[in-house]
């Protein structure tokens, strides 16, 4: 369960980084500014940390 | 009669027909009509709750934000997939204690969890007022998109009260099983026409994504990152993070939860939704390649950036097919928040003065008041000027206040009383009524504070108001009779 709870945690801080520490257009990110390029790479992270948490999780076993 | 009137009026020929054959001969029961049985698989409860995602905030509003504000509109595609990882959690247990309860409405479950219909009538208020603004911002979007791709054939006025009729038929006869039916021909049309448009103008205008922002920052220095102060990053983390606590705290989100066939849809759904939530993203796109094309739309103007864009670069016929997806977010959401809200009324509010009222009473008052909420909703529909995202912030800022009542409810020990979750949630409302319609600042309340916090989401005050109390009140509450413990 805590393997479980840190992998929930973790988007609610990474999503937030870049554009906390790097509010500018370059580089960007999938042609993309730089913020929105970060909340984007990150939403596909959070589908693929959904799905390792769905792997283990022993709610759903 | 033009080519994009005809798709937008055989669009809405086929959400009334998908709507009322959704019922076909099945017996429509409270249990039927609500929750359609508790019998959906994933991909309908999926389209139901992936229905919060493609309204016509996401086809006006959305756009218009990129277009109108630039980098805030990035908060719209992350708070939906923070929402997502909070569901994956809260989900299965709502849904569970639902089952064994037999509940129909989100004040069902605060009924019973607290043991309390007074507070039960409380959240039906504040489901209400959040939900009848949410149904006129459909209806206003409705309007706008039929006037805009009809090329002015068809008024506001004859749109929204022929949406507001197409959308009362098929809920009066069919209940959330036409909400969902007609969400399938939604999400596809969206898809499509999205992804089309959203990777065809940056291309066709620009040369490519990363050429369109290139030149839109050299065109506007400042306008694609966040601003030093006011809607600045600190705004942005605030209101993703108060969005993201919102979000399944709509009343209808609820009633979604309820017609799953068990709780592991709602697991496989959480991988799901965050990418397909990404699909927004070509919206902006949209939104975003107007900027330097349609240059000078100001205020609530800037809903219209999409259209505005696509009839300048589109036959007749393609747009009349982006309005016929147009209809259908408004179609499709409005149908399942009047739905929603009906239930609420009849089971929660005036089930009150009758508590001994059967299922069919309940469910036939419930249908017969469709009509009625819906009329009320297109009279502040021709009447409103609030642009739509103001009037989806007012919402959102009352349903967020249910959060902590609800959250404490799926402990296992719930520190919070009856008594306790009504002084917050009360609180938590005036104060986030007050400030929405001051439009406040942590800045303007507190002037002398660091700009990192003055540039907090004022919503964020209303939500610690709410804890503050919830927990004092509980404090002093708890001997005199402690909540249901949460089973």
């Amino acid at each position: 369960m805590t393997l479980i709870r840190i992998l929930a945690v973790v988007p609610f801080i990474g999503i937030f980084i870049g554009p906390i520490v790097h509010n500018q257009v370059h580089p960007l990110i999938l042609g993309m500014p730089f913020p929105l390029g970060w909340v984007t790479v990150w939403v596909v992270l959070i589908s693929i940390i959904m799905a390792i948490i769905y792997a283990i999780d022993p709610a759903n076993k | 009669m033009n080519a994009a009137l005809i798709a937008i009026i055989l669009s809405a020929l086929v959400a009334l027909s998908l709507g009322v054959l959704a019922r076909r001969g099945r017996d429509m029961g409270l249990e039927q009509w609500t929750v359609g049985n508790r019998g959906f698989g994933w991909v309908l409860v999926f389209l139901l709750l992936a229905g919060e995602i493609y309204t016509t905030f996401t086809f006006l509003g959305a756009s218009g934000i990129a277009y109108g504000a630039g980098a805030p509109a990035y908060y719209i595609i992350a708070y939906g997939s923070l929402a997502y990882i909070l569901a994956y959690f809260m989900l299965p247990p709502i849904w569970a204690y639902g089952k064994q309860h037999g509940l129909h409405s989100q004040p069902d479950f605060f009924v019973h969890k607290y043991n309390s219909r007074t507070l039960g009538a409380l959240v039906s208020v504040v489901d209400l007022v959040a939900l009848i603004p949410y149904l006129v911002l459909q209806l206003t979007g409705l309007g706008i998109i039929v006037e805009v791709a009809g090329y002015g054939a068809v008024s506001k006025e004859v749109a929204i009260w022929s949406g507001a009729a197409i959308v009362t038929a098929y809920v009066m006869v069919s209940g959330i099983r036409g909400s969902a039916w007609t969400a399938v021909v939604k999400d596809i049309l969206i898809l499509v026409i999205v992804l089309v448009l959203g990777i065809y103008l940056p291309v066709h205008l620009y040369g490519g994504i990363g050429d369109m922002f290139e030149k839109i920052d050299a065109a506007k220095p400042g306008f694609l990152v966040f601003a030093a102060s006011g809607m600045s990053v600190w705004w942005f983390v605030s209101t993703v993070l108060l969005t993201a606590l919102g979000f399944f705290m709509w009343p209808q989100q609820i009633v979604s939860t309820y017609t799953a066939r068990n709780a592991n849809v709602f697991r496989r759904n959480a991988i799901v939704l965050p990418i397909y939530q990404l699909i927004l993203l070509f919206v902006f796109f949209v939104g975003f390649a107007a900027v330097l094309q349609v240059p000078g739309l100001k205020g609530a103007d800037t809903n219209l950036a999409l259209f505005k864009l696509v009839t300048a670069q589109f036959s007749p016929l393609t747009v009349g097919i982006i309005g016929a997806a147009g209809v259908f977010t408004a179609l499709v959401p409005g149908s399942v928040i009047v739905m929603t809200a009906a239930t609420v009324l009849s089971k929660n509010l005036i089930g009150l003065a009758r508590p001994n009222a059967t299922d069919d009473q309940t469910v036939v008052l419930a249908k017969w008041l469709v009509p009625v909420l819906m009329l009320i909703a297109v009279y502040f529909t021709i009447n409103g000027s609030s642009t739509i995202v103001t009037l989806l912030l007012v919402g959102y800022s009352f349903v967020t206040q249910l959060f902590p009542t609800l959250v404490c409810s799926l402990m296992k020990r719930n520190p919070v009383t009856a008594v306790g979750a009504m002084a917050g949630i009360f609180t938590g409302v005036v104060v986030a009524a007050v400030l929405t319609f001051t439009h406040a600042t942590v800045g303007s309340l507190i002037p002398g504070l660091p700009q990192a916090i003055q540039d907090i989401n004022v919503g964020i005050i209303a939500l610690v108001a709410n804890v503050v109390v919830l927990v004092v009140v509980s404090a002093a509450t708890r001997t005199q009779g402690a909540s249901v413990a949460a089973e």
